[in-house]
This record gives C-alpha cells, sequence and structure tokens, in this order.
C-alpha cells in the first residue's frame, strides 16, 4: 500500500493548542502544503497575528515573525520591499484584521503591496474569551453581546473582502470555507492562487476563510458546521470577490 | 482496499473525520485517550476507499491513508 496523504513537510510534528473542531489547524496544513508543493520553504517569510493563532511559528517549519496586534501587514510591507524575491505572507484572525488592524490592512491593500494575507474569519475574538469582533453575525449571541448583535448598538458586520475589492491595489480576493472537505479544495488552490499572484509580482491577494470557532459559538463542532453553512453564507457569500 | 490510521492521542474528537466518512468506516472509541476525549478510531477497512475526505478535514492533521 502506497501512502496517499500525510503530513507535508512545511507543517511541524508538534500538537496544537487549538480547541476541538477549530478551523486554524486545517489552514495551517493547506498553507504549509501550498508551500510544499511551490517548492518555497526557503523563500518563505510568515508574519503570525496576535490571537488564537498567535503561535502559528510553533507549527510552521518555515521562517516565521511575530508582529504587534494588527500589524501584520505594515511588517509584511517591511519585509517585502527589503526582500523582494520572498514569498511573504501574513496570517491573521478577524479581531486582528477586521478590528485593531482595519488601517494597516487597507492602506497595504491601497498601496498594492505584493502580500498575501490569510483572513481566517470565525465571528469571534478567540483568545480572549468570545468576544464580539466587527464580523459578528446579527443577532449572534456573544461574551459582550449576551442578547445578541444589535444593528443599531453594534452596526452591521464588516465585509472586509467587499471593502478591499474597491481599491485598485488589490487584485485578487476570494472567500472560501473550511466546514467541508470540497471548501477545503477550494481553499487550498485559493491560497496557491494568492501566493502565484505575489510571486508574479501582481499586487495585494488575500484569501478570507470562513472557519468554525464551536467553542465560542457555543455549539458542537457538528453543529458548528450547519451554523456555518445555514447562517455565516448568508452574509459572508463564498466566491472570488475581485479578480475574476 | 484502502486503509487510515490515526494518531490517538492527537484526537480531540471533533468529530469531522466521521461526519465526512461517506462510508461509516470511522467512530468514536469507547476508550479514552490522554487528552481525555474519546477519539476517532478507524473500524472497517473493507468499507474504506481512500478517498481522502476524513485527512482533508481533520485540523489535527493526525490522519494518514493508504492505498
Amino acid at each position: 500500500m502506497d501512502k496517499v496523504f500525510t503530513r507535508p513537510n512545511s507543517l511541524r510534528d508538534a500538537e496544537t493548542h487549538y480547541c476541538a473542531g477549530c478551523g486554524h489547524g486545517i489552514v495551517h496544513r493547506l498553507v504549509a502544503e501550498v508551500i510544499d508543493e511551490m517548492g518555497l520553504r526557503e523563500r518563505t517569510i510568515g508574519i503570525a497575528p496576535v490571537g488564537c493563532a498567535v503561535l502559528a511559528y510553533d507549527y510552521w517549519n518555515f521562517d516565521v515573525t511575530e508582529a504587534a496586534h494588527g500589524r501584520t501587514p505594515a511588517v509584511a510591507t517591511g519585509i517585502k520591499r527589503v526582500l523582494p524575491d520572498r514569498l511573504v505572507f501574513t496570517y491573521q484572525g478577524d479581531g486582528d484584521l477586521a478590528a485593531i488592524g482595519t488601517a494597516e490592512t487597507v492602506h497595504a491593500a491601497n498601496r498594492g503591496e505584493d502580500i498575501s494575507i490569510i483572513f481566517v474569519n470565525n465571528g469571534v475574538y478567540g483568545m480572549t474569551g468570545g468576544q464580539m469582533a466587527p464580523t459578528t453575525l446579527l443577532e449572534q449571541k456573544t461574551a459582550t453581546t449576551p442578547t445578541g448583535r444589535d444593528l443599531k448598538r453594534d452596526g452591521a458586520p464588516l465585509k472586509i473582502s467587499e471593502m478591499l475589492a474597491v481599491l485598485d491595489g488589490a487584485v485578487y480576493i476570494e472567500r472560501t470555507s473550511v466546514h467541508s472537505p470540497a471548501g477545503v479544495n477550494k481553499t487550498k488552490k485559493a491560497i496557491e492562487r494568492s501566493f502565484q499572484t505575489q510571486m508574479d509580482k501582481k499586487g495585494f491577494s488575500m484569501v478570507e476563510i470562513i472557519s468554525p470557532c464551536p467553542t465560542y459559538w457555543g455549539l458542537t463542532p457538528r453543529e458548528s458546521l450547519k451554523w456555518i453553512e445555514e447562517r455565516i453564507f448568508k452574509t459572508y457569500p463564498l466566491g472570488v470577490i475581485k479578480g475574476k | 482496499m484502502a486503509k487510515i490510521t490515526i494518531e490517538k492521542d492527537r484526537c480531540k474528537a471533533c468529530e469531522f473525520c466521521i461526519i465526512y466518512c461517506k462510508k461509516g468506516a470511522i467512530k468514536l472509541d469507547k476508550k479514552l485517550n490522554k487528552r481525555g476525549v474519546h477519539p476517532a478510531v478507524f473500524i472497517d477497512p473493507d468499507k474504506c476507499t481512500g478517498c481522502v475526505m476524513c485527512a482533508i478535514i481533520c485540523p489535527e492533521c493526525c490522519i494518514e491513508v493508504f492505498k
């Protein structure tokens, strides 16, 4: 019998600290697989966020640095400008990218920096205890919206991908999901396209990945897959948003 | 015929592999692993087609597939 599926070389043989059913582990693996397949492990520099994925550098087997909360696109800009032949990507959650790091994200996209952003959107702050994020759905209950997110009080969910798509500097933006094997395959293709866009020096690209957070959605992992299909996709439809 | 191996002490029992195994070849073990959860266990080599759905949805990357 031949081995047809195993851990990619760019993913360390380490146990993750993520909760059961968290999508971060899947996205970590996809990034590692794409880097292996593109043969870029020696030329990759990742930038880990602040949030649940803050320890990503312990899981990847290539160079990874860390940035202050939300500032990964600014750090990526610096690294890419000094080392333009490297694959430079940021890995960010929705608290990091869509709240404290909105300015850095918008301006990096507007300048058309040759970087890739892997944006993992699960609609809550995970690391700090499940508070409302800008991407939290309307009526969704979180630690800071115990009666559900209210449009008048809290505003509407922030659609970062659609926002960035109107900027001239952004060349490729896609929203995918890791709630099913088909979604995982599509996400892998999107990450590959984003990295290729950067290596071809075409400009800024971002992949927004809808990912389950059963712990802070108050659901079982099984229920969280259903929640993604029935609730999240209504607010965040999948597909290529820019660069069709 | 195909088979999978699951690193039982890494499994967090999210059941994603069980949900997406169309052949019902995976179930939760009766015994606990060192994490204190009932890990996924491969039960039926006759049913397994090596489709790798379980492996690509596993957040812990603890499933290997042989064909």
